[in-house]
């Protein structure tokens, strides 16, 4: 009987330990490898190319060579996204934690769970259908373009900003929520003065990670405009170019040693945006906490 | 004043209905656009049929195949890691190795999948290559073991949220009596966890069934149904992306929405089934 209890105590700690070094292994071999790969080609000629950086930055000279228009394809595609997203998501979530109860809080729960489990290609796919049903209405001049790739994006986002706006409110201190209500703040001002601001540092981090989520997907803006060289769109309705199809377009598509090198170098680059952008989430949470409570 | 402040709560509520109604309307807009397939009753020969538009059948059962071939897979890859590595953070590891295990965890799961993919075709696909001994080295084989490195760190951190809501007497009562760690592992953290580890499970399936990339460029995409696990498939969201060129009013083009429509209901339906009672309710997604 020990025997055996012995037995089974070493197998399932040797189990655990043994699956997080195999964890730790992948993870180590994939971004060891990256940036051996990626590592010496990043520098200011895998953006820029050959053209002056200042005269790429102020749109006098087109890139040809350089990763400057997926780059800016990327933020503005976050950008987009974001400021479609951020109010909506965050209306929501006040509505859901401060406002919603009983049957109407599950059913909207339900649905923002089906919402946030829509694989990112369907949303990708509604997004191309609205452009068809678009073009249809308006003819020739809308086709896929940023503005409806935005529009996906910030879909695709709402249920992390409604999710987070939520679970923060909800998480904040029973005395700190009754109070101002009780000094005879309205429902709203208390929203606004007291619990909004409590917050913030959770529903920032949402917001950075919704953030990031803008910047990784590339399976919406392959079907919404994403495509292989467009330079710096224009307008909302022009076709751009973004970091994670420019990987997925190289993986496919390349033909010389310098284009995989530049496509090691993107992978390096969203690798390093995509961390950067979750290390900030969490430094920020904490930051903002203490910013809040010293002001 | 009063009409300001009531306005602004109906705002609030707009918004909620709104996104809400966003949900519906991606079915709604799916269903539309797949109406021409439905409405011929060939819903049954669709999800039956191969995929051979030269000879007019643009059945989606070799991809439906695929993707739930694949699901699974990764799934039975990534599920012992997954647990192994929730039960390592959660009772076996120090303090300060917990917190850095999490923190792998947290960053593992914000990297783009795109870049993972992206790594293993350089790495993993001439291996696999060398192993099957035959074709190009893209498979179901090859798809699997990146897909379940996508989906552990969510059903890892789903995992470890589940350990620590399981009853503290009881973890504190097993100390009393002087049980070991794998006891308290074996006896108490994993019975009271299952419904986590139930719905952990369900939603990384979800995950491995909606995701694109992986699939895509490392599974090869071939239409055929695939025989063994060591041939070229094609999943569903590959089967979107892929069609995706071709003319906009075509039968091709249809199917796609039906593809999609299908996925939607399969991540609807697990949605459902994570919320089936006896189940606690979850918010983090």
């Amino acid at each position: 009987m020990t025997g055996q209890r012995k037995i089974t105590e070493i197998t399932v700690t040797w189990f655990c330990w043994l699956s997080g070094l195999l964890l730790l292994a992948a993870l180590v071999i994939l971004v060891g490898y990256l940036i051996r790969r990626g590592g010496p080609v990043l520098g200011l000629s895998l953006l820029f190319g050959d053209t002056p950086p200042l005269d790429a930055l102020l749109l006098r000279k087109h890139v040809f060579d350089g990763l400057y228009p997926a780059l800016a394809g990327t933020l503005l595609l976050i950008i987009g996204a974001m400021v479609l997203a951020i109010p909506l998501g965050i209306a929501s979530g006040i509505y859901m934690a401060e406002y919603a109860g009983g049957r109407t809080k599950a059913v909207f729960s339900l649905l923002f769970d089906i919402l946030a489990g829509i694989p990112s290609i369907v949303v990708g796919l509604a997004g191309l259908s609205i452009t068809i049903f678009l073009h249809r209405i308006f003819g020739e001049r809308i086709m896929p373009c940023l503005l409806i790739s935005c529009l996906a994006l910030a879909y695709l986002v709402l249920p992390y900003l409604i999710r987070t706006t939520q679970v923060a409110l909800e998480s904040i201190d029973p005395v700190v929520r009754r109070t101002a209500p009780a000094l005879g703040a309205s429902r709203l001002q208390n929203i606004g003065r007291v619990l909004l601001p409590h917050s913030l540092p959770a529903i920032i981090g949402g917001i950075i990670l919704a953030t990031g989520r803008c910047a990784e997907d590339t399976a919406v803006i392959m079907l919404t405009g994403a495509v292989a060289s467009a330079g710096i769109p224009r307008s909302l309705l022009d076709q751009y170019e973004a970091l994670p199809f420019y990987i997925y377009y190289i993986s496919a598509q390349y033909t010389s040693p310098d284009e995989l090198a530049t496509g090691f170098g993107a992978a390096l680059l969203l690798l390093l945006l995509c961390s950067a952008l979750l290390v900030l989430a969490l430094v920020l949470q904490r930051r903002l906490t203490i910013f809040l409570l010293y002001r | 004043m009063g009409d300001r402040m009531v306005f602004r709560e109906h705002l609030f509520r707009s918004a909620a209905v709104i996104c809400g109604l966003l949900t519906l309307a991606i079915f709604c807009f799916l269903c539309v656009l797949g109406l021409p397939l439905l409405q011929d009753g060939h819903l049954l020969s669709l999800l039956s049929s191969p995929w051979a538009p030269a000879r007019g059948l643009y059945g989606i059962f070799p991809m439906l195949l695929a993707s739930i071939l694949l699901a699974l897979l990764s799934l039975a890859l990534g599920f012992p890691v997954s647990l192994g590595c929730s039960l390592l953070i959660t009772a076996l590891a120090p303090r300060r190795l917990r917190m850095l295990l999490i923190g792998m965890i947290r960053l593992m799961a914000g990297i783009p999948t795109v870049v993972y993919s992206f790594a293993a075709l350089f790495l993993l696909v001439p291996l696999m290559r060398t192993l099957i001994g035959r074709g190009s080295g893209l498979s179901l084989l090859t798809a699997a073991p990146v897909l379940a490195l996508l989906i552990v760190p969510t059903m890892v951190i789903f995992f470890v949220a589940g350990f620590e809501k399981v009853n503290r007497a009881h973890l504190l009562a097993l100390d009393a009596l002087g049980g070991s760690r794998v006891q308290k592992i074996i006896h108490i953290l994993l019975p009271g966890a299952r419904p986590a580890l139930i719905n952990g499970t369900l939603l990384g399936f979800g995950r491995a069934m909606g995701d694109t990339m992986v699939s895509l460029m490392l599974a090869g995409n071939s239409t055929a149904v695939p025989s063994s696990l060591a041939d070229s498939a094609r999943t569903l969201p590959a089967h979107i992306a892929l069609v995706m060129a071709s003319d906009f009013d075509s039968m091709e083009f249809t199917s796609i929405f039906a593809c999609g429509l299908l996925l939607y209901l399969v991540t609807g339906l697990l949605m459902l089934l994570m919320r089936l009672p006896g189940r606690s309710p979850d918010n983090e997604s």
